[in-house]
């Protein structure tokens, strides 16, 4: 085992306190990524203290959400939450700098979201 | 009264090897504001990973990058290791460290021709890639690729180096070191060079750390942060310190990378006298079941691969986020303020690789 | 300040025969383990079909029935994924490059 990884569950309705509180903890943002499971989708927001790994999720259904955006505190969060909007098409409000489904120009949208073709199983 | 002009900056510019667009809103001959765009070679290689075999899917997280490829690959294995709970045997590990520390000479030098060229310096490019070439000849000698090594495996490595030929590569870098250090030398010393870097681009300590900028980038700004000091690979048994100057301007950054040449072939020769005797991998049973945040340090900074399975030979997911995405925050905080002439120097300093940031 | 840091490489480069080679009058050697072409013994070759199967590119075709081997060379990326698989071990890496070519076509082995 490379090092402890700390995953915390919390709500939606959480997020910005939690956020703001590492924050103020000193925490750098590492990454904010979105998966796919079943019926709704995890969002991940990723922070780093002096090697130390900690992790948010937050689950929200697969479509017609909107969360509210952290680029308010972390400035840079807007790069990961426009990438999750044009790849999952989740909506996040009040974004820094919104690109409204611009900043990746995907053929199909939201690919990463898509229904899923029945898996043969063998 | 000034008038505002915008200037379309890329996708297609001489000094971009890889297409990224930026908006530049203009007072003058002064950049106020720099507004993104990527997107442009979105390949969508993350969603690939529903379609291949896990073990297989090594060879495409090799090929997101051409320039660190093997650090991909074995960040992907590492991801995978963690998950399954797979030991890999020393020697392996040893090698993983060798060829990671090559991948980060040659993307240094690289990137150092490539800011050379940035700023006009041709000849000095010319050079920096001569003595890349010699590196580059090293890695197809133990790996049989150039740029993509083919060597990274879950549970292991691919290929074995034998003691000889580990001893001569350290002996040919010593040699290299001579060579290098006289070219860096007129990076670090030279008048016009000094002009071109010195306070432009300033990124403080406290705004850097903010931004989320990772590797060089952050550590010219001098925040201590270096992710082989979490010790994946043999970096746990290798003595080394991370390299930070205090100043965040273009030439620290240009500082850091060439300490960072030094430092490299100095963990090499650590590598290569510590190589314990063994197997070079493992074997692979069953399938992976649960979730990791592997996290490495690439030449130009901290990749995460976050891999989710759920005990099938597919991943449900793989994200990648590459040191070039988190460093793009940053790229657009030193922008304003600066010259439209200083904007491809800028624009280099993060050392950018737009293939990777958008997979 | 200093100046003419650069004057000590750019005499030596000037004095010193040129870093690189002079390529087509003196061909490239290569390293004995370049990853070059994949190479086919058929006699060994029972035509399985497993390489074609886990080739990441789907370069290589295989017909059992006619006892043939294709490949497509501009598809392949010289991974060697086939040659770890292959359960006869009759693939193996040339360190040489294939042929460039002016139209796309596919090599054919076969042990008819």
């Amino acid at each position: 085992m490379i090092e402890e990884q700390e995953i915390i569950p919390i709500e939606v309705s959480q997020l910005l306190g939690r956020v703001k509180q590492l924050y103020d903890e000193k925490y750098r943002i590492v990454q904010i990524g979105c998966t796919k499971c079943q019926d709704n989708l995890e969002i991940n927001y990723a922070f780093d203290l002096q090697y130390r790994f900690v992790n948010l999720r937050i689950t929200v259904p697969r479509s017609g959400v909107a969360i509210p955006s952290v680029s308010g505190i972390y400035w840079s969060a807007f790069l990961y939450e426009n990438e999750i909007q044009d790849l999952f098409g989740v909506r996040f409000k009040d974004m820094v700098l919104d690109f409204k489904g611009t900043f990746y120009r995907t053929a199909i949208k939201h690919p990463f979201n898509q229904a899923e073709p029945k898996k043969e199983e063998a | 009264m000034t008038k505002r002009t915008i200037i379309p900056f890329g996708p297609q510019h001489p000094v971009l090897p890889e297409p990224i667009h930026l908006d530049l809103v203009l007072e003058d001959e002064k950049v106020i504001q720099a507004i993104p765009s990527i997107g442009f070679i979105h390949r969508g290689l993350e969603k690939l990973v529903e379609k291949k075999d896990f073990i297989e899917f090594v060879y495409v997280a090799e090929r997101i990058c051409g320039i660190c490829s093997f650090i991909h690959g074995m960040t992907y294995c590492i991801a995978i290791e963690e998950i399954m709970k797979i030991e890999v045997p020393e020697r392996a590990q040893y090698l993983r460290t060798l060829w990671s520390e090559l991948s980060r000479i040659h993307s240094h030098l690289l990137w150092l021709g490539l800011t050379a060229d940035a700023f006009g310096f041709e000849s000095l490019f010319m050079h920096t890639w001569r003595l890349r070439e010699k590196i580059l000849d090293i890695i197809e000698e133990t790996t049989g690729g150039r740029v993509i090594f083919g060597s990274a495996m879950v549970g292991g490595v691919r290929r074995d180096i034998d003691n000889n030929t580990l001893r001569a590569i350290a002996r040919k870098l010593r040699d290299y070191e001579a060579e290098i250090k006289e070219v860096t030398d007129v990076f670090l010393n030279d008048n016009s060079v000094k002009h071109r870097l010195i306070g432009v681009g300033i990124l403080s300590r406290d705004k850097a750390y903010e931004l989320g900028a990772v590797g060089p980038t952050l550590r010219a700004s001098g925040v201590v942060s270096d992710s082989r000091k979490l010790g994946y690979a043999a970096y746990g048994k290798i003595d080394f310190t991370p390299i930070t100057h205090a100043d965040g301007d273009s030439y620290a950054r240009c500082l850091v990378r060439v300490k960072e040449l030094f430092q490299s072939i100095d963990i090499i020769e650590q590598v290569v006298s510590k190589m314990p005797e063994g197997p070079i991998e493992v074997k692979v049973n069953g399938t992976p079941n649960g979730e990791f945040f592997a996290r490495t340090e690439q030449p130009r900074g901290e990749v995460i691969y976050y891999a989710k399975a759920d005990g099938s030979r597919f991943l449900q997911r793989l994200r990648v986020r590459t040191p070039t995405f988190a460093n793009i925050p940053a790229l657009l905080n030193i922008i304003p303020g600066c010259s439209l002439a200083d904007v491809p120097v800028l624009v280099l300093t993060i050392d950018p690789c737009i293939s990777c940031t958008e997979r | 300040m200093s100046f003419f840091v650069m004057t000590k490489t750019i005499l030596k480069s000037l004095f010193s025969k040129p870093a690189t080679e002079a390529y087509p009058f003196k061909p490239r050697t290569y390293p004995k383990y370049s990853r070059g072409s994949i190479a086919i013994n058929t006699a060994d070759c029972i035509f399985c079909g497993i390489c074609a199967r886990k080739c990441p590119t789907q370069a290589l075709k295989v017909s059992r029935d006619a006892k043939n081997w294709e490949i497509d060379r501009l598809r392949c990326i010289a991974c060697g994924a086939c040659i770890t698989v292959c359960p006869k071990k009759c693939l193996s890496m040339k360190n040489t490059y294939s042929a460039a070519l002016t139209i796309k076509q596919k090599e054919t082995f076969s042990n008819a």
